[in-house]
């Protein structure tokens, strides 16, 4: 059939196998019946049927991070595309390779309010990467191509493409991979030697340096992180990373210093502000990390690497940009740093007396918290998790939703490898870890993929519960439900006089019937002592189990940079609130 | 690739807003525009003028002039967010990168009689400006200068019968052998 004619429904499905596509996450519609007829007759593509068109971008985002592939979603025209708006930008936000094929009503019709129409190009203009209208069957092929090219390199991001009925119904000519291109399009993967060679000086000869490294090592591919761990084990200096980059240096290793950033770690935060130079490697100053910009790293000259040059002095001026593709330049930066016998030339003894400070901040504890035997603190519980899933080492998977829980699992759950961690960072997208989870399952069978949840969260995408139940996708949501929505709650508690406006979690449902409903195991934990129970059962169950771990109310999650407030300037724990209130300027930001 | 430039290279006086022409070749397919405009908007950017045609019709190529304000590092970061634009081929600040020309054309309207309308004709010879259409009360001047020049035109005008007028906004060019 090579040559032959066939309908635009037809050359996408070929065109995305070609592409190595193996898995679809959709959801059907009258202006994509022609695509899911062609689905129908072929069994090389599987299609996975989510429950809500939000449900299959997540999903779609959990494959692809926990996989290096890319993910694809198919959604109708007009509420399905609408749907999947809010995962479109959370890919964008994340850097996450994402296929999104819509469906659009007849080319006819478009521009006449036809039943389902949405200006679909025109609303995911600003939250994707790319996006096309297709407008014959001749097309489809190239620009799916096209589309993937843009999605996978440089910085990795969503790409839409707008599928009209008629396109797919009509007949056309395929063209195959080879030699699509984009004129206008080129990503500048390898970095400028003379400022790598800048850059490597600048660290041989830094007394205080401070490795910050980000979601760009982890899209770079696994091997920028054995770039990175070498360049650690070579330079002896400390690593720090954002939510994004977790695990690309592992937790285990003993220059870790633990994230960084409004809940990063004492350690972290305070290595970043007293550092004299600043290895930025693939993350993006986000406002997050930052904290107040006038009082961030005062002393350092940073470094920035990164792919994408609109990255580069956006919040942050930096001293020595360098754009192009981490693992690329971690490699040179590898090299140099050994033809010029740096190892030996730089100065250890500031380097030692820098870790013997650091090693009074990590002495602070920060992240202790007060045990109780009586109610289950919910670093407790992740604490119990993390022993428990100890001996899977790096076949763990784990997402989360976005809260208190979100931030309490990446303090306390070790990560030693890249494209184990899913979680929404940029947009901080609620509802975001279940169909993440079922994502990564799919990619991963018979991993453990487990999404640390709250109980607020859970519930704008508890549908995709039955996802895993039809495709027998053994997910563990592991819900720390502390009745509240935790992270709203600690921000009313500190900022707007404990006037706890809307944020109570009224009306729970019993997450244990909703289970057993769906169809899954439900467990509950309401004291310490349930704990390890919970969690073994929970592993050793080989179906979908909920696990609803009743958590401590009123527990804050600390350390944490009030907003406004500059790394040195942490509030470590609920005795820190009083001595420092939040200013007025604080209290703006979000 | 251009490199972005580090700390050393903008200028001291970085909180000094400026006013830069850049020029962006774009492919002409449909939406360029609207990425151009919604990436402006979106990210809370100025257009003074923007003005876009195709320049080369077999290689469907359009050539955009934006005319923008901001301090160093948000023009920095205009022009990097134009550049990651996926139809984007080329961007350059000719403020910066070149010495360069610039123009804009007008049509202006004017409704008068008598020693005004006398006036008006002789201005409009003094500036240049051509009558490309006139009926016994009225003028239409096609004119073409800076944007300073047809500030000063049209407030010349004014006075004088000046009802209507309508600016292409600028389009920019190097000097010399260089090209964009
Ligand atoms: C879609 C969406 N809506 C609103 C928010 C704002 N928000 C951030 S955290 C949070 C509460 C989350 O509560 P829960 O899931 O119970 O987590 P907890 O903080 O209690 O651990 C809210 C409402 C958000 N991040 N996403
Ligand atoms: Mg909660």
């Amino acid at each position: 059939m090579t040559d032959s004619r066939q309908t635009g429904a037809e050359i996408l499905i070929r065109a995305l196998r070609e592409q190595g596509v193996e898995v679809v996450f959709g959801y059907p519609g009258g202006a994509v019946l022609p695509i899911y007829d062609a689905l129908y007759k072929q069994n090389e593509l599987r299609h996975v049927l989510v429950r809500q068109e939000g449900g299959a971008v997540h999903s779609a985002e959990g494959y692809a991070r926990s996989s290096g592939k890319v993910g694809v979603v198919l959604v109708t025209s007009g509420p399905g595309a609408t749907n999947a708006v809010t995962g479109l930008t959370d890919a964008l936000l994340d850097s996450i390779p994402i296929i999104c094929l819509t469906g659009q009503v007849p080319t006819h019709l478009i521009g006449n309010d036809a039943f389902q129409e949405a200006d679909t190009t025109g609303i995911t203009r600003p939250c994707t990467k790319h996006n096309y209208l297709v407008k014959s069957p001749d097309d489809v092929a190239r620009v799916v191509h096209e589309a993937f090219l843009v999605a996978t390199t440089g910085r990795p991001g969503p790409v839409v493409i707008d599928l009209p009925k008629d396109v797919l119904q009509l007949e056309g000519t395929y063209t195959s991979k080879e030699g699509v291109q984009l004129k206008s399009y080129r990503p500048q993967v390898q970095g400028d030697r003379e400022r790598i060679r800048q850059a490597v000086a600048m660290m041989a000869a830094a007394k205080k340096p401070i490795l910050y490294t980000g979601g760009g090592v982890v899209n770079a591919g696994p091997r920028a992180s054995e770039l990175l761990r070498e360049l650690v084990a070579e330079t002896g200096f400390p690593i720090t990373s954002t939510l994004m980059g977790l695990g690309c240096y592992p937790a285990s290793g003993k220059n870790w210093l633990g994230m960084l950033g409004m809940h990063g770690t004492y350690e972290a935060n305070l290595a970043m502000h007293g550092s004299d130079v600043m290895i930025n490697i693939g993350a993006r100053f986000d406002d997050r990390v930052t904290g107040r910009i006038s009082g961030f790293a005062p002393g350092a000259r940073k470094i920035h690497v990164d792919i994408d040059p609109s990255s580069i002095n956006k919040n942050v001026r930096v001293d020595l940009p360098i754009v192009g593709d981490a693992a690329s330049v971690l490699e040179d930066m590898l090299t140099i740093w050994r033809e010029e016998g740096y190892g030996k030339k730089a100065d250890r003894e500031a380097l030692a007396s820098w870790w013997k400070q650091i090693d009074e901040w990590r002495g602070v504890n920060c992240l202790r918290y007060r045990k109780s035997d009586t109610i289950i603190k919910p670093q407790y519980a992740l604490e119990r998790l993390a022993h428990h899933i100890k001996p899977y080492g790096d076949d763990v998977y784990i997402s989360t939703e976005v809260g208190q829980h979100q931030m309490w699992a990446a303090q306390f759950l070790p990560f030693n490898q890249p494209n184990r961690w899913m979680t929404s960072g940029g947009l901080g997208t609620m509802g975001y870890g279940l169909p993440a989870a079922i994502g990564a399952q799919m990619a991963n069978p018979g991993k453990l993929c487990i999404d640390v949840a709250g109980e607020a969260s859970i519930l704008m995408n508890i549908q995709e519960m039955t996802t895993a139940t039809q495709y027998r996708l053994p997910v563990k949501v592991f819900c720390l439900n502390n009745q509240w929505m935790g992270m709203v709650r600690q921000w009313q508690e500190l900022l707007h006089g404990e006037r706890y406006s809307e944020s109570y979690s009224e009306a729970l449902p019993d997450f244990v019937k909703l289970a057993e409903a769906y169809g899954w195991v439900g467990l509950r934990a309401d004291s310490p002592s349930d704990l390890d129970g919970l969690i073994e059962e929970m592993i050793k169950t080989d179906r979908p189990v909920f696990a609803d771990v009743r958590v401590d109310q009123k527990e804050n999650c600390f350390p944490m940079i009030p907003s406004g407030r500059a790394h040195n300037e942490m509030l470590l724990g609920p005795e820190d609130q009083v001595e420092n209130p939040i200013t007025e300027e604080g209290m703006v930001l979000v | 690739m251009i490199q972005p430039p580090s700390v050393y290279e903008f200028q001291h006086n970085e909180e000094r807003i400026n006013r830069h022409t850049i020029s962006v070749l774009v492919d002409n397919e449909p939406g360029v525009l609207a990425r151009v405009i919604g990436l402006f908007s979106g990210r809370g950017y100025n257009i003074e003028s923007l003005t876009v045609s195709e320049v080369d019709h077999a290689e469907h190529l359009s050539r955009i002039t934006i005319v923008t304000s901001g301090t160093a590092m948000i023009v920095e970061q205009i022009k990097a967010q134009l550049d990651r634009l996926v139809p984007v081929h080329k961007v350059r600040d000719l403020t910066l990168e070149a010495v360069h020309i610039e123009r804009e054309l007008a049509l202006i309207k004017i409704v008068s009689t008598g020693e005004r309308r006398v006036e008006a004709l002789r201005m409009a010879d003094i500036f240049k400006a051509r009558v490309v259409d006139a009926t016994l009360e009225s003028f239409v001047f096609e004119f073409t200068g800076t944007s300073a020049e047809q500030d000063d035109f049209a407030s010349l005008m004014r006075p004088l019968g000046l009802v209507e007028i309508v600016r292409t906004g600028v389009v920019a060019i190097g000097r010399g052998t260089a090209t964009l």
